[in-house]
């Protein structure tokens, strides 16, 4: 059960994951998901994939959009199924599915970006 | 102080029901599913993203299997429907930040075209950045 007083500080997660998706994942979604992909572009090469991940700036500022972005997948999806499907009576498991998947997720990158050093 | 009164029986709720496909009645329902959808999207960006990395760090076999497989038409087709959510979730994210966020200076507030155009900007910055780092530096 998702206690009252945890509603804010998830929603302000939410709006801060919200805000730096819709920042830095268009372009990033754009160059590795579709321009390589189709040719567009030449992907880079791994060294400098490598390099660019071992580079504590850029390592932090991943896993803050990861973890960040995962958060705000949880909450929004969390609020959508109650609403839309109106499903409310199953609200401890479709809350424990969302935030553990969002929690499980975050630890996942900790563990990649802490190996790529 | 009245005591409240006690029943013995429940009352009926006043309760209409609810189709379980609401959001399909009008337009502006099912463009609020969209918009709220666009998390799932946002979600399956992250695992492409964690997925990429830990290819990286495999290798470089690896990372090469990693750009076939993203190249695979079904992956492609994801990710493509996945871009025009991500761009759904950026416009209608940055467009109610103005009436999310009021910042005065001094006594007066900041304009919301102001504020609205800002996010814009950053954005256009960001995805500058990213681009130059992929590509070039």
């Amino acid at each position: 059960m998702i206690k009252r007083d945890a509603e804010p500080f998830l929603w302000m997660l939410f709006s801060a994951g919200g805000v730096v998706s819709a920042l830095l994942m268009p372009a990033l979604l754009f160059l590795f998901g579709v321009a390589f992909p189709l040719g567009w572009l030449t992907p880079p090469t791994r060294d400098h994939m490598a390099t660019l991940l071992a580079n504590p700036l850029v390592a932090l500022v991943l896993l803050g959009l990861v973890v960040l972005s995962l958060f705000h997948w949880a909450h929004r999806f969390r609020h959508t199924l109650y609403d839309g499907l109106q499903i409310k009576h199953l609200q401890e498991v479709i809350a424990a599915v969302c935030y553990g998947g969002a929690i499980i997720g975050s630890a996942a990158a900790v563990y990649l970006l802490w190996q790529a050093r | 102080m009245a005591e409240s009164p006690t029943y013995t029986y429940h009352p009926r709720w006043l309760r209409r029901r609810v189709s379980t496909y609401w959001w399909l009645e009008k337009r502006s329902y099912f463009a609020f599913v969209l918009r709220e959808g666009s998390c799932l999207f946002v979600a399956w960006f992250v695992f492409y993203l964690l997925l990429l990395v830990r290819r990286v760090l495999q290798g470089d076999a690896a990372y090469q299997d990693f750009l076939a497989w993203s190249a695979r038409p079904w992956i492609l087709l994801l990710n493509i429907v996945s871009l025009l959510f991500l761009l759904l979730h950026a416009i209608t994210f940055f467009d109610a930040a103005p009436r999310a966020l009021v910042v005065h200076v001094g006594s007066k507030r900041v304009p919301e075209r102001l504020i609205g155009l800002s996010h814009y900007a950053a954005w256009f910055v960001a995805s500058v950045v990213i681009f130059w780092l992929v590509l070039v530096g």
